[in-house]
């Protein structure tokens, strides 16, 4: 980016990126993280993050284990306080934005042998928006039921979550968030152990979400996939590596950057 | 004491009365706390809560010189909550797990507490004994006083518990989305412990510090066996909870020189071990059932797939074939083609088996269903 494009930005909080035909067009900023540093002793797990995601982008966030790409989302919705840095949501800080932010976090998280069934795993993603003590009614219970048909687990609704597959429970997380009609997803590793016809279930949700002007983050693993399922991508290595479109930035020199090792691969663009 | 005669007395007996009653509430309020307890995998908190509440009750008697109970259990109370709030700060600004925070505030409170407790038992004053049945605790010494405070704290807790209801749900499942979701869940997470050092100390006078994390987890792992739905767990946690305080109190009080807290936590015990025995879904006995039907159904499916194969290709499916054919087969059994022929899907006529046409019916659909699956 040029330095009158940098000084736009800081005024407007609008990103302007050149397209091929040479025309500059302009794209909301739907997450601003700025000199984001996390650290859970000495070490620090992130470094001095800046990241900038528009609105619309499916983007992955990829690096290898402990390169802090689940604390940098973390980081970004509060629930890990860093030592520095900021986060906007929409130009306003996070914390006032809640409610436009949804979470699926990584499926191992949580004790699945907690007595409840899928439908009221998926009625939490309303609790934000109701608030303290209102319990959710009808309305809610009909967006749960809504969420439980996209993701294909409908005729799940009174499993007990137990009973589930991983796939399954994978599915019933993403229901929940999706509940939450938000703008912008973070997704922790959601296709972790899941089976193909899962993962191919999960990415079209993604792509449809998108399709509807909302903004995805991901914390991805598999390489050779993120072309194929992204848009947008993010190298991370406890310091951030290059960050942009999977055409401009995806690409060995990045590779070899983010995982240390010569990467080699010539992934199908 | 005959149990009819218990039963009157129960109603006419002013102490015997209160001790039910109070025992009952206890059980109610320590079964509903525990279940949350055991869910959030701190079933051994409310062990330590309570040997750390022992120091507290010799230091309140030390410096009052009263022997009041409420007096005693606002120092259980204070020396409670420190211990809870060390265990907190060992596992959050440590490496250490819970596990060991939890073993090493439980040992250093309790060992503080008898320290003190025989420090007290050699002052030279007669007012000092007594404060020992803290340590197993004593519900003949109830008053109708301390069943009032018992019931107004379970109110209390049930009230929290209706309005926080889905905000104790939502931390006790996935505490980090509750967070993002923009609940407080340090509050959250302060109002339960804090509602669970309450029902300990309450309950220190009639079951005592040692046996007390009996009286929290016994009832909720009962009630864990028989539903999945977290509401319902709750209730029955305090329903197994409340009777284990009424029997408890009846067959201490129907048999000689059996003190009631022990009792108490015997009969919660034996909710447990038949909960985990007989509840339909969860239960030991209903598993092996169900794993050794599901083992000899699959038997019987395999050797119905075997004639089902040898049978296919003939035009009429009744024909008859050698039973030493089936010896081929691995899962064969004698005992297997009887419950065949009991199913009326094989008939037997000498040395020779044939399918009936119900039985060709039942291995082709078998057949189907075990091919769609692949």
């Amino acid at each position: 980016m040029t330095a009158i494009q940098n000084k736009h930005n800081a005024v407007f909080g609008v990103s302007m990126q050149r397209l091929n035909n040479g025309k500059i067009f302009m794209e909301k900023i739907a997450v601003k993280v700025d000199d984001l540093t996390v650290a859970y002793d000495y070490k620090p797990v992130l470094w001095d993050i800046d990241l900038q995601i528009p609105e619309g982008v499916l983007m992955a966030i990829v690096g290898p284990n402990g390169a802090g790409k689940s604390t940098l989302i973390k980081a970004i919705l509060g629930i890990l306080k860093p030592i520095a840095g900021s986060v906007t949501i929409f130009d306003k800080p996070y914390k006032s934005q809640r409610k436009h932010v949804a979470y699926v976090p990584q499926k191992g998280s949580v004790d699945w042998d907690f007595p409840t069934t899928a439908l009221d795993v998926v009625m939490m993603g309303t609790y934000g928006g109701l608030g303290w003590i209102k319990r959710p009614g009808i309305k809610e219970k009909k967006g749960a039921l809504e969420a439980l048909e996209k993701v294909g687990m409908l005729s799940f609704k009174s499993r007990q979550i137990s009973q589930l597959s991983g796939g399954q429970q994978q599915r019933i997380f993403l229901a929940r968030a999706l509940v939450q009609d938000a703008s912008i997803y973070f997704m922790d590793e959601p296709f972790q152990g899941v089976d193909a016809t899962t993962e191919v279930a999960i990415i079209n949700i993604l792509k449809e979400l998108r399709k509807a002007g909302k903004t995805v983050v991901v914390v991805h693993h598999d390489l050779q996939t993120v072309p194929e399922y992204f848009d947008w991508v993010t190298f991370l290595n406890v310091k951030k590596i290059a960050t942009g479109t999977i055409k401009d930035v995806f690409n060995d020199d990045n590779l070899t950057k983010t995982y240390g090792i010569n990467y080699k691969v010539s992934i199908q663009k | 004491m005959e149990i009819i005669e218990y039963i009157k007395l129960v109603f006419s007996d002013y102490t015997l009365r209160t001790i039910t009653l109070g025992t009952a509430v206890l059980g109610a309020v320590t079964g509903m706390l525990g279940s949350f307890a055991v869910l959030r995998k701190e079933s051994l908190l409310g062990d330590a809560i309570s040997h750390a509440a022992l120091p507290g009750i010799a230091i309140a008697f030390l410096i009052t010189g009263s022997k009041d109970t409420n007096i005693l259990l606002i120092g259980a109370l204070v020396s409670g909550l420190i211990g809870t709030l060390w265990i907190r700060g060992i596992t959050s600004k440590t490496h250490l797990k819970s596990d060991t925070a939890l073993g090493l505030i439980l040992s250093l409170f309790f060992g503080f507490g008898m320290l003190l407790l025989t420090y007290i038992q050699k002052l030279p004053d007669a007012n000092q004994a007594g404060l020992d049945k803290y340590l197993f605790g004593q519900a003949a010494t109830l008053l109708e006083s301390d069943v009032w405070l018992m019931t107004f704290v379970t109110g209390l807790c049930l009230l929290v518990l209706l309005l926080f209801w889905k905000e104790f749900k939502i931390l006790l499942f996935d505490k980090d989305y509750a967070h993002t979701l923009g609940f407080n869940t340090k509050f959250i997470d302060i109002l339960i412990t804090s509602f669970i050092v309450l029902a300990i100390v309450l309950g220190l006078q009639t079951v005592g510090v040692v046996l007390m994390s009996a009286m929290l987890l016994a009832p909720a792992a009962a009630a864990r066996q028989w539903t999945n739905s977290l509401g319902k767990m709750v209730f029955l946690a305090a329903v197994l909870g409340g009777s284990a305080g009424v029997f408890g109190t009846a067959i201490s009080a129907t048999q000689n020189n059996l003190s009631t807290g022990p009792v108490i936590v015997l009969v919660a015990s034996v909710f447990v071990l038949f909960s985990f025995i007989f509840s339909p879904k969860r239960g030991l006995l209903f598993k092996r059932i169900r794993l050794i039907k599901n083992r000899n159904d699959l038997e019987l499916q395999k050797t119905l797939a075997f004639m089902y194969h040898i049978v296919e290709d003939h035009e009429d499916v009744s024909h008859p074939h050698t039973i030493r054919m089936l010896n081929n087969f691995q899962g064969y059994s004698r005992k297997g083609l009887r419950k065949l022929v009991d199913k009326n899907y094989v008939e037997l006529e000498g040395g020779m088996w044939s399918l009936t046409s119900e039985g060709f019916k039942a291995a082709e659909n078998l057949y189907n269903q075990n091919t769609k699956d692949e």
